[in-house]
C-alpha cells in the first residue's frame, strides 16, 4: 500500500521533467487503448488516441480502491476532454487535468509523453 | 463564530446540515452534531432495502466524510443528557460540555412499545434501527436452524408495520400482522382499499389479522405466541412491535420547556421552542399540536430552522402540512392524497375497484364536482403525482371527473393534460420543495440540458424519488418548446437510440468504431457507447471480442471477469451443467496448478478466482488442451442452460431435460446481447431447473415443452411469463430463435429481457403476435439471422491461444516480464481470498 501512495503526485508541467524515460516502441502500445509501464516502482497508464495521434499518461491506481487497473480502462472524451474510465466501477478522469469527471475523488497524478524515433518516453521529476 | 449544535444525527438532523452548510459560511458558523447511533444518518424510510443487500453504506444520507469537507464536527456514538438553558451548554453521557448559541434538537422519536403482559419477553422486538434489523436477523437464523417454519408477527398494521412484515418475510419467516383496527393502514386507507390491499398481501404470503387486540404475549422466557381474547391465539415464535411513535423529548422536559399533553416539544411556525434560542425539529417537534412521522414535513421544518437561524426570518412553516403520501410497499403501490376519506357534507366520492387485479382507485370531489379534494390509490398510483397536483393547486377537474381513474374510453390524449399546464407555484418536489417554475427556469436559462443536470442542479427527485417522471416530463417539454430536440440518445457521441444505431450500423455495414465514428458519430466515443457498438457488432457479424478489443467492456476485452483486486476470474462452458468426471478433474488440477479459489457457481459451472492476467493465456491453453471452451461469463451474453437431470435418471421426469439443455446452450452460446442471458430447461413442473426465474425458461409436460420467456432473478426478480405451450423441441427452438433475436434488435442497452416486456407495447400478447403469428412478417428474417449468428460462432479464447499476436494484451507491464506486486492475497478456508480492500 505504502508504494502505492508515493506514486502518487499532483500533475506537473513537462518544463519540470527531470528524467524522460523511454518505455516501449510506439507499434508496442494498442490504438485508442492502453498499456501499463513499469518505472521504478512506479505503474503509469498510457494512452494513445490514433484519431487525434494525442497521447497521455497517468498513475495506474485508481484513487476509489486504489487497485492498480487504470491502464486495462476505456479511453473517450467527454465533451472534448479526453478521458479514462476504471474498468472496477466507471469512474471517469479528464487526461488533461486528473480530475474525476463523474464524482468527487482525489484527481489522479498526469505525466507528459513523448514521442521520439518511435519510441514513447514519459516525463517523470524524479 | 456561532455554535450551532444539533442533537440527532437522523434524517432530518441530517437535512438540516446539508441547508445549512449550502447558505451560511464557515467562518461565521460551526456546526457541532451528536448521533447517538454508530454510523451517520441513514435512509429509514428504505430500511427494508438493508435486508436485501446488507449494505448500511448504501442507505447513508452522506458519508462521514461529507460532514468532514463541510466543516461539520460529527460525534457518533454519543448521547446528550442535560441542555443547561443558562449557560447555554450541553453536557454527554460521557461528561463532556460543549457550549451553544443555538441548539437544535432533532432527536426524532422512539417507536411505541405498548403495556402488554409479557413484551419483555425474548423474541420481541421494535422496527427502527439498523441494529435492531441485525438482532431481528441473528434471532431469526437461530429460529430458522431449529425450525425451518417458523412464524413471525408484526404488531402494527400501518406504514411501518407492513415494511417490518415484508422484512420478516425475506428473513425466511411466515409473515403475521396483527392490527387492532378494522382495516390496514389506517391513516391513509378507507375500508375498500385497506380489502384490496389485504387481498393482494395475502397473495403474496403474508397473514393479515384486524380487529385484534392483543392481551398478553405467551411464553416462558421466550415468545411462543399471542393472546388476543379467550380460545384466540396466535402461534409465533418472533414479534415484531410497530404500533406506532413516540417523540423523544426527554431532553426538552428536563430543561423546562413548554411541551404538549402528550408529549413532543412545542414549536412555534419558526420552529423555536419556548426558548428561542432552542429549536426543535422533525418528529420530535409538536407543531399545530400535531407530530408528523412523515420526511417531507421534517425536511421543511430543517429549511425554516436553517432560515431562521441565519436571519432570513420570512421564511416561517406553512400552515396546512400535507400528509400525502405514495409508497411501494412490498411491490404494491399505495398512495392517498388530501382528505382521503370525506364526510359526506364537502363532497362526493367517485370509486373504483377491482380486485381480480388488486386495483382500487377513489377520487373525492367537492358537490359541484368542480375541485379534487382527496383521493386513495392502491395497486397502481401510476397517476397519483398528477392527481397530487391538481389537488394542491386546486386545477378545475375534466368534465367527466371519472376518467381520472377510469382513463378516458373514448379515442385520444390523457384527461390529465400536459404536466406543463400546472401553475409555476406548483411544489412537484415535496421532499425537496423543488417547484415546477425552478425547474422549468434552470432549462430555460440554459444553465441545465438535460433531466440528469436539473437533477444535480435542483434537488428534484434525490428525496424519496417519486416525482422523477414528472421531472423528466417537465425537462423534456420545456426543452421542446425552446425548439431543442429530446430524444432517449446513447450518449453525447451519438444522437441515436441502440435500435436507430443499430439499424445504420446494419444498413451501412459499418465493421470497426471507427467507421460508424465516421459515419454517424462525433469525438473519440466513451464507456457507454464502445461496447454498445460492440455488442451490436456481435449481434450482427457475431464478432468475437478479439476484434477490436480496446471498444469492449472491461471484461469482454481480457474474456474474464475482473475481481475486486484486478485479478480475474475463469469460467470454462459447461453446457447443461453436464460434466464427465475426467474433465472434472482437469478443473481440479488447473486450479490447483494456478492456485486459484474454486467455487460452484448458481448457473451449475465452476468459477475459478485470482487468476493474474499475465497467467490468463496459459489457464486456458490448459482448457482448451482439455476440451473446453469459453463459458462467456464475462459478455453480456449467453451465459447457461442450467437444467435438472430429467426423465434420463428421474423417476418423475416428463423429458429428456439435460439434452435440450445441452442443444439450446450450444446453439446461443457466445450469443452477445443488450445484457446477459440465462436460460433454463425443466424435465418436469417440479422445476427444479428454475426455468422460469430465467429469461427463457422450458418446462416439460404432457405433450411437449411449454416456453418461458423474459424472467430473472437478480435485484428485481420477475417470472417468466408462457410464451407457448406444449410444443416440440424444433417449435421451441424456432420460436426462441425469434424471441432472442427480436430482443437482441430492439432493447436499450443493458436492458434484461424483463424491463424489456415491460417496455414492449402490447406487452405479452404482442410478443405472442410477433413470434408465434409472425405479425410483423420478421420472422423468417430474424431466423436467418439467428442461424447467422450460429454459424459464425468461434471460441474467442481458442482465437487467442493459436493466435500469438492476440496475447500481447495479456500481461500488466508493456515494458516488463513483471507481474503487479500490489495484489495480495489472505488464507481463508483452505483457499485464498483478496486482502480486503483498505479503503472505503
Amino acid at each position: 500500500m505504502d508504494t502505492i501512495l508515493t506514486g502518487l503526485q499532483p500533475a506537473f508541467q513537462p518544463d519540470h521533467v527531470k528524467v524522460w524515460f523511454k518505455a516501449a516502441k510506439v507499434s508496442d502500445f494498442p490504438k485508442n487503448g492502453g498499456a501499463c509501464v513499469k518505472y521504478k516502482n512506479k505503474q503509469v497508464a498510457v494512452y494513445y488516441f490514433e484519431r487525434k495521434d494525442q497521447w497521455y499518461a497517468c498513475q495506474n491506481a485508481c484513487p476509489h480502491k486504489l487497485e492498480m487497473v487504470l491502464s486495462r480502462g476505456m479511453i473517450g472524451d467527454d465533451k472534448g476532454i479526453p478521458k479514462i474510465a476504471c474498468p472496477m466501477h466507471k469512474k471517469t478522469f479528464s487526461l488533461v487535468t486528473g480530475e474525476n469527471l463523474n464524482g468527487d475523488l482525489d484527481a489522479i497524478s498526469i505525466y507528459p509523453v513523448k514521442i521520439e524515433d518511435n519510441f514513447v518516453y514519459i516525463g517523470f521529476s524524479e | 463564530m456561532k455554535t450551532v449544535v444539533v442533537v440527532g444525527n437522523g434524517m432530518v438532523g441530517y437535512k438540516f446540515c446539508e441547508k445549512f452548510v449550502a447558505k451560511a459560511s464557515k467562518e461565521a458558523f460551526k456546526l457541532i452534531v451528536f448521533g447517538e447511533e454508530p454510523r451517520p444518518a441513514y435512509d429509514r424510510v428504505h430500511l427494508s432495502e438493508f435486508f436485501q443487500n446488507q449494505d448500511a453504506k448504501a442507505l447513508e444520507m452522506a458519508p462521514r466524510e461529507w460532514y468532514a469537507e463541510h466543516g461539520i464536527e460529527l460525534i457518533t456514538n454519543a448521547r446528550v443528557s442535560d441542555i443547561h438553558r443558562n449557560s447555554k451548554t450541553i453536557t454527554t453521557t460521557a461528561d463532556a460540555t460543549y457550549t451553544y448559541d443555538y441548539l437544535v434538537l432533532a432527536t426524532g422519536s422512539l417507536p411505541f412499545v405498548p403495556p402488554i403482559e409479557g413484551v419483555e419477553k425474548e423474541g420481541v422486538f421494535v422496527y427502527r434501527t439498523i441494529e435492531d434489523l441485525e438482532h431481528m436477523m441473528a434471532y431469526a437464523n437461530k429460529l430458522k436452524a431449529v425450525n425451518p417454519d417458523a412464524k413471525a408477527a408484526v404488531l402494527g398494521g400501518g406504514l411501518l408495520g407492513l415494511e417490518a412484515a415484508k422484512a420478516v418475510m425475506d428473513m425466511g419467516l411466515e409473515p403475521h400482522v396483527v392490527e387492532f383496527a378494522q382495516k390496514l393502514m389506517p391513516r391513509q386507507l378507507d375500508i375498500r382499499s385497506s380489502k384490496v390491499l389485504q387481498v393482494k398481501l395475502e397473495s403474496l404470503g403474508i397473514n393479515i389479522h384486524l380487529n385484534k387486540a392483543t392481551n398478553q404475549i405467551l411464553g416462558d422466557t421466550a415468545i411462543t405466541g399471542m393472546e388476543f381474547g379467550e380460545d384466540d391465539t396466535l402461534d409465533v415464535d418472533m414479534l415484531v412491535i410497530s404500533a406506532g411513535i413516540r417523540p423523544r423529548d426527554d431532553l426538552g422536559k428536563t430543561c423546562g420547556l413548554d411541551m404538549g399533553v402528550r408529549g413532543g416539544i412545542t414549536v412555534n411556525n419558526k420552529m423555536q421552542t419556548s426558548d428561542p434560542e432552542i429549536y426543535a425539529i422533525g418528529e420530535v417537534a409538536l407543531y399545530n399540536h400535531m407530530i408528523y412521522g412523515l420526511v417531507a414535513p421534517g425536511y421543511e421544518m430543517a429549511e425554516v430552522a436553517v432560515s431562521q437561524i441565519l436571519g432570513e426570518t420570512e421564511v416561517l412553516m406553512s400552515e396546512d402540512i400535507d400528509m400525502s403520501t405514495k409508497l411501494k410497499l412490498i411491490g404494491v403501490d399505495v398512495a392517498s392524497f388530501g382528505e382521503p376519506f370525506m364526510p359526506v357534507e364537502k363532497g362526493h366520492s367517485i370509486l373504483f375497484e377491482n380486485k381480480t387485479k388488486y386495483l382500487y382507485k377513489r377520487i373525492n370531489v367537492s358537490h359541484d364536482g368542480k375541485t379534487l379534494l382527496g383521493g386513495i390509490l392502491v395497486g397502481d398510483a401510476s397517476d397519483y403525482n398528477i392527481l397530487h397536483q391538481m389537488y394542491l393547486n386546486g386545477i378545475p377537474l375534466p368534465e367527466n371527473a371519472e376518467d381520472l381513474i377510469l382513463g378516458t374510453r373514448a379515442d385520444g390524449g390523457s384527461v390529465f393534460g400536459s404536466a406543463m399546464d400546472l401553475p409555476d407555484t406548483a411544489q412537484i418536489c415535496s421532499c425537496e420543495s423543488v417547484s415546477k417554475g425552478a425547474i422549468c427556469e434552470v432549462v430555460k436559462s440554459g444553465e441545465c440540458n438535460s433531466v440528469n443536470d436539473v437533477i444535480s442542479c435542483t434537488k428534484a427527485g434525490t428525496g424519496c424519488g417519486g416525482c422523477k417522471p414528472m421531472v423528466s416530463d417537465l425537462v423534456n417539454e420545456t426543452l421542446k418548446s425552446l425548439g431543442k430536440v429530446v430524444k432517449e440518445t446513447i450518449c453525447e457521441h451519438f444522437e441515436y437510440t441502440r435500435q436507430e444505431l443499430f439499424g445504420i450500423i446494419k444498413v451501412k455495414k459499418l465493421q470497426t468504431f471507427n467507421e460508424v465514428l465516421d459515419a454517424c458519430g462525433a469525438g473519440d466515443g466513451c464507456e457507454t457507447c464502445k461496447p454498445l457498438v460492440a455488442s451490436i457488432f456481435a449481434s450482427l457479424y457475431n464478432d468475437t471480442a478479439n476484434k477490436e478489443d480496446v471498444i469492449q467492456d472491461s471484461n469482454d476485452k481480457f474474456l474474464a471477469n475482473i475481481q475486486r483486486n484486478g485479478t480475474y476470474s475463469v469460467v470454462p462452458r459447461i453446457p447443461g451443467g453436464e460434466i464427465t468426471p475426467q474433465k472434472l478433474m482437469v478443473l481440479g488440477q488447473v486450479g490447483e496448478k494456478y492456485n486459484l479459489y474454486t467455487k460452484i457457481t448458481g448457473g451449475q459451472r465452476i468459477d475459478l478466482f485470482g487468476a493474474q492476467l499475465n497467467d490468463l493465456p496459459a489457464i486456458w491453453k490448459d482448457l482448451i488442451d482439455a476440451g473446453f471452451e469459453s463459458g462467456h461469463a464475462y459478455g453480456k451474453s449467453l451465459r447457461t442452460v442450467k437444467s435438472c437431470v430429467g426423465s434420463t435418471w428421474c423417476r418423475y421426469g416428463m423429458d429428456e431435460s439435460v439434452s435440450f439443455a445441452i442443444d439450446l446452450e450450444n446453439r446461443y452460446k457466445g450469443l452477445r446481447s443488450p445484457h446477459k442471458i440465462k436460460g433454463g430447461v425443466s424435465g418436469c413442473i417440479r422445476e427444479c431447473a428454475e426455468a422460469r426465474g430465467k429469461d427463457f425458461g422450458v418446462i416439460a409436460v404432457e405433450g411437449g415443452w411449454n416456453l418461458y420467456v423474459c424472467g430473472n432473478g437478480g435485484a428485481t426478480p420477475k417470472h417468466a411469463v408462457l410464451l407457448a405451450e406444449q410444443i416440440d423441441n424444433e417449435t421451441c427452438i424456432k420460436y426462441l430463435d425469434r424471441f432472442l433475436m427480436y430482443y437482441i434488435r430492439t432493447a436499450a442497452p443493458l436492458m434484461r429481457t424483463a424491463a424489456w416486456l415491460e417496455k414492449l407495447e402490447g406487452g405479452i400478447e404482442q410478443l405472442k403476435a410477433i413470434v408465434i403469428d409472425d405479425s410483423l412478417n420478421l420472422a423468417e428474417e430474424l431466423e436467418h439471422d439467428m442461424q447467422g449468428l450460429v454459424d459464425a460462432y468461434e471460441c474467442e479464447w481458442k482465437q487467442v491461444i493459436e493466435r500469438e499476436e492476440l496475447q500481447s494484451r495479456f500481461k500488466h507491464f508493456i515494458n516488463s516480464e513483471d507481474r503487479d506486486d500490489n495484489i495480495v492475497f489472505v488464507p481463508m478456508r483452505d483457499q485464498i481470498m483478496p486482502e480486503p480492500w483498505s479503503t472505503n
